[in-house]
């Protein structure tokens, strides 16, 4: 029992980080019909703004807060520079430069981060909670709450804000939103940049527990099972997706050496994808995805 | 006064559409813009509102002028900017979003409003106020002729440009769709009417264009355009037979005569 609700406990917090990223993901795909592969870019770079701005001597709230700015303006100009020119061609081909994009941007990042490992200073080390016998690391909660925090924010952004109804209009209808005064230019440059600081927030935990190094944009890549189990186009879907893949890894990674080991080591890593196969062989555009959306 | 002089425009660099039309709308009247299938209307009003763009078409010659000034170089929502509104061809509403969340949007460039927008466009429309919160994807297919219409008012344009307001609405429809056009008009509102159905367009207007083939082919008040024979025969269907209508009517007949 103990060891389940630890198990639970560390997947919805890893889970929060991939749901992060895959928001950021959906928000780009939905308003600008891009599928976003420099995510992973996007991510180190925010987690090394943290890095640089906390070695500067700023507190650890405003380094992150600072490091959302800087990834958010980041997001803005890949967006400006090499996505708007494009806006037209095939989807295929625009989903190729942003893997440039990402190969670009992380180029310049493992430069700033040189071989060594590198923590991000923060708040929560290691602490754990004793919830009635149950140790829970402290950063897994930050997770969760910073999850359901910027959930709650985008969901009243999108609903209520005259720039998120902006946003959602040009996402179902260019055409139309044009004609009432929408600058369509900006709200492609406005998901960037939202993307762009969920991807840094995203960065900040994945550098809680361990240090920031050339290979930390491989955990950006479990977003994409996230958004396909959760659908390209679906926000919810985004965030059910981030935490269905933490859990199962974390599920697969605390019981399955035990009961299955014939399945062979570090099978947890492997584990989301046997679910997305799943996922797509029942609902081949995700569980809450649109059935006419394009796949790449 | 929205001028349109001479005016060309190319689609994806080939395809000539308009071939120097020249139309103008004085403040405060309701203008007719008629034309069959293909002649170019809906092309016009993208070049009035900076559509043209992502159509992939081009203004070749000619200019569009808003009280002197140019307007054929702005983009789309600097065109809202200047008071000038297009509201598209099927209805084109936000189908996923409720019946004030399309208004809302409506209202983009001129949020302080909103709340006067919101009124002055329940007031005209009331059964947009009952159905508020109902998804407008839902609606009638009049509720959201009156929803597009009403959320081009949102931007309180000083002219409206309607693109088949009436196109497949019921006869009791089209006659409600009309007094709404009236009603707005009437509240100093400039309108261009583009339409297929000549008899409820030049019922209201006080002039009028016919557009073929990307050129204004005949250009008169209302009342004479009523009085035309050819538009008689073609667009009000008043001579022809039963049933016939202005599609069946082989093109090079109808332009020859107009051209005589
Ligand atoms: N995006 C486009 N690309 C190429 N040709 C177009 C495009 N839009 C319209 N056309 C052509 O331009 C002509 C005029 O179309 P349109 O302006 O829609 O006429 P109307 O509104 O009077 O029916 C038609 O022949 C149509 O096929
Ligand atoms: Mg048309």
């Amino acid at each position: 029992m103990t060891r389940l609700l630890q198990a639970l406990v560390a997947g919805l917090g890893n889970g929060s980080v991939y749901a992060l990223l895959a928001l950021g993901f959906v928000i780009i795909y939905k308003s600008t019909s891009v599928v976003n592969f420099a995510q992973p870019a996007l991510m180190v770079a925010g987690a090394t703004a943290v890095i640089y701005l906390g070695q500067a001597g700023l507190p650890f709230p405003a380094a992150v807060a600072g490091a959302m700015a800087l990834a958010a303006l980041l997001g803005l100009t890949v967006e400006r520079t090499a996505l708007r020119p494009m806006i037209g061609k095939p989807v295929f081909v625009i989903a190729i430069i942003t893997i440039g994009v990402d190969i670009v941007i992380r180029v310049v990042v493992n430069r700033l981060l040189g071989t060594n490992l590198r923590a991000i200073a923060n708040p929560w080390g290691l602490e754990s909670f004793d919830v009635g016998g149950v140790f829970v690391q402290q950063r897994y909660l930050a997770m969760i709450v910073t999850l359901a925090v910027v959930v709650t924010l985008l969901f009243a952004f999108f609903r209520y804000s005259r720039i998120g109804l902006a946003l959602r209009a040009t996402a179902l209808d260019q055409e139309t939103a044009l004609t009432q005064g929408i600058s369509v230019g900006v709200t492609f440059a406005l998901s960037w940049a939202i993307a762009g600081a969920l991807a840094a927030l995203a960065g900040t935990f994945v550098g809680t527990g361990q240090s920031i190094d050339q290979q930390t944009w491989i955990i950006a890549l479990k977003a994409l099972p996230a958004i396909i189990i959760g659908g390209l186009d679906s926000v919810g879907g985004a965030v059910i997706g981030g935490l269905v893949v933490g859990v199962i890894e974390a599920l697969v990674g605390t019981y399955q050496p035990t009961y299955a080991p014939w399945l062979g080591n570090n099978f947890q890593l492997v584990s989301p994808y046997v679910v997305l196969l799943l996922v797509l062989l029942v609902r081949p555009y995700g569980l809450f995805g649109t059935p006419e959306v394009e796949r790449v | 006064m929205l001028a349109i002089e001479n005016l060309e425009v190319v689609y994806n660099d080939v395809i000539l559409v308009l071939r120097g039309v020249s139309l103008s709308v004085p403040e405060g009247k309701i203008v007719a813009l008629l034309g069959a299938n293909g002649a170019g209307k809906t092309t016009l009003l993208r070049a009035i509102s900076g559509l043209l763009d992502i159509h992939d078409g081009e203004v070749t010659k000619g200019t569009v002028t808003l009280d002197g000034q140019q307007l054929q170089r702005l983009s789309a929502p600097r065109i809202v900017e200047r008071g000038i509104t297009q509201v598209l061809e099927g209805r084109r509403v936000f189908a996923e979003f409720s019946v004030e969340e399309n208004l809302r949007v409506g209202a983009h460039r001129n949020g302080r409003n909103l709340g006067a927008g919101l009124e002055r466009v329940y007031d005209l429309f009331p059964i947009l106020a009952d159905r508020r919160k109902r998804t407008a994807g839902y609606l009638s297919g009049g509720e959201q002729q009156m929803l597009a219409m009403g959320r081009g008012l949102m931007s309180d344009p000083a002219y409206l440009l309607l693109d088949e307001p009436s196109l497949g609405l019921a006869p009791r429809l089209v006659r409600q769709i009309r007094d709404l056009i009236v009603a707005i008009n009437g509240q100093g509102t400039t309108v261009l009417l583009v339409e297929q159905n000549a008899t409820m367009a030049l019922g209201i207007a006080e002039h009028g264009y016919v557009m073929e083939t990307g050129k204004v082919v005949m250009d008169a008040p209302a009342a004479t355009l009523r009085a035309d024979t050819d538009v008689q025969e073609f667009y009000l269907g008043l001579r022809g037979e039963e049933g016939r209508s202005f599609r069946d009517v082989k093109h090079y007949k109808r332009r020859k005569r107009w051209l005589s």
